[in-house]
């Protein structure tokens, strides 16, 4: 593979049922270029937890993953309120997640560092009323 | 352990995946956090929950399981059926509580993570 691929999706904020779709289509189609089970895994978690956080926190969002030579960038931006203090919405627990969410199975604090356990690079641009763009890349 | 030892054990309703009995499973785990699985989780092959919605089956998918197991006596709504069924997973359904629906699987040698009983 000399160049690379992208998939584009469009992050419905309003259904939580529907939420993950994206990851799901994303595992599919990983599946069909022959990418090794445990790098998908890696990368459908990542994008799923990042789905969901789109869903529960900032109303939606847009999602690409880029499909290179040597590694899997996952890029995912939204317009939601921002993250206030990113180093302590990296900290395992801590969540602003409503006790809703809480009853879905979600908003236990682990979305972030789950983002960043299952990738090999992950940088967070967020301000305050504006939105938050987060990139992950796993290494092939 | 195969999925039909599941089902007798926990003394379950097959929802779907019948054709599904014979498989092998080798680890299983429990919760009713979604994010819990998705962080501490590795090859587990049975999710058993009580949690009910599409996110379950999602979260499930993500991690390659192959079957999920409801406690509690949930059922699993037709549209999770249907995620399911498309993602090539059976669905058990239990009256048996989270703690005890685990205990029965473990004591009978389906194992967590990395633990041997």
């Amino acid at each position: 593979m000399s160049e690379s691929l992208t998939f584009h999706f469009d992050v419905d904020g309003e259904d939580f049922t529907s939420a993950g779709q994206a990851s799901v289509q994303v595992k599919k189609n990983l599946r069909r270029l022959g990418i090794s089970p445990e790098i998908i895994r890696q990368v459908s978690i990542a994008m799923y937890e990042g789905e969901i956080n789109m869903v529960i926190h900032a109303g939606g969002g847009k999602a690409d993953v880029v499909v290179s030579e040597d590694k899997i960038e996952i890029i995912l931006v939204d317009k939601g309120p921002g993250i206030a203090d990113i180093d302590l919405a990296m900290q395992e627990g801590f969540s602003t997640a409503t006790d809703s969410v809480r009853s879905l199975g979600f908003g236990a604090g682990m979305g972030l560092p789950n983002m960043k356990r299952y990738t090999d690079e992950m940088t967070i641009d967020s301000v305050v009323g504006e939105g938050t763009t987060i990139k992950m890349v796993v290494n092939l | 352990m195969k999925i039909g030892t599941i089902r007798d054990l926990l003394e379950a309703t097959v929802i779907c995946g019948e054709d599904m009995l014979e498989k092998e499973v080798h680890s299983a785990c429990g919760s009713d956090m979604m994010s819990d699985v998705l962080a501490y989780v590795k090859d587990q092959a049975v999710l058993l929950t009580g949690l009910v919605n599409s996110q379950v089956i999602r979260t499930a998918e993500m991690m390659d399981m192959v079957c999920l197991v409801f406690v509690r006596g949930k059922k699993p709504t037709q549209e999770m059926i249907e995620l399911a069924a498309d993602s090539g997973m059976a669905i058990l359904a239990t009256d048996m509580r989270l703690y005890e629906a685990c205990g029965k699987l473990y004591v009978n040698g389906l194992v967590g993570n990395g633990r041997k009983v």
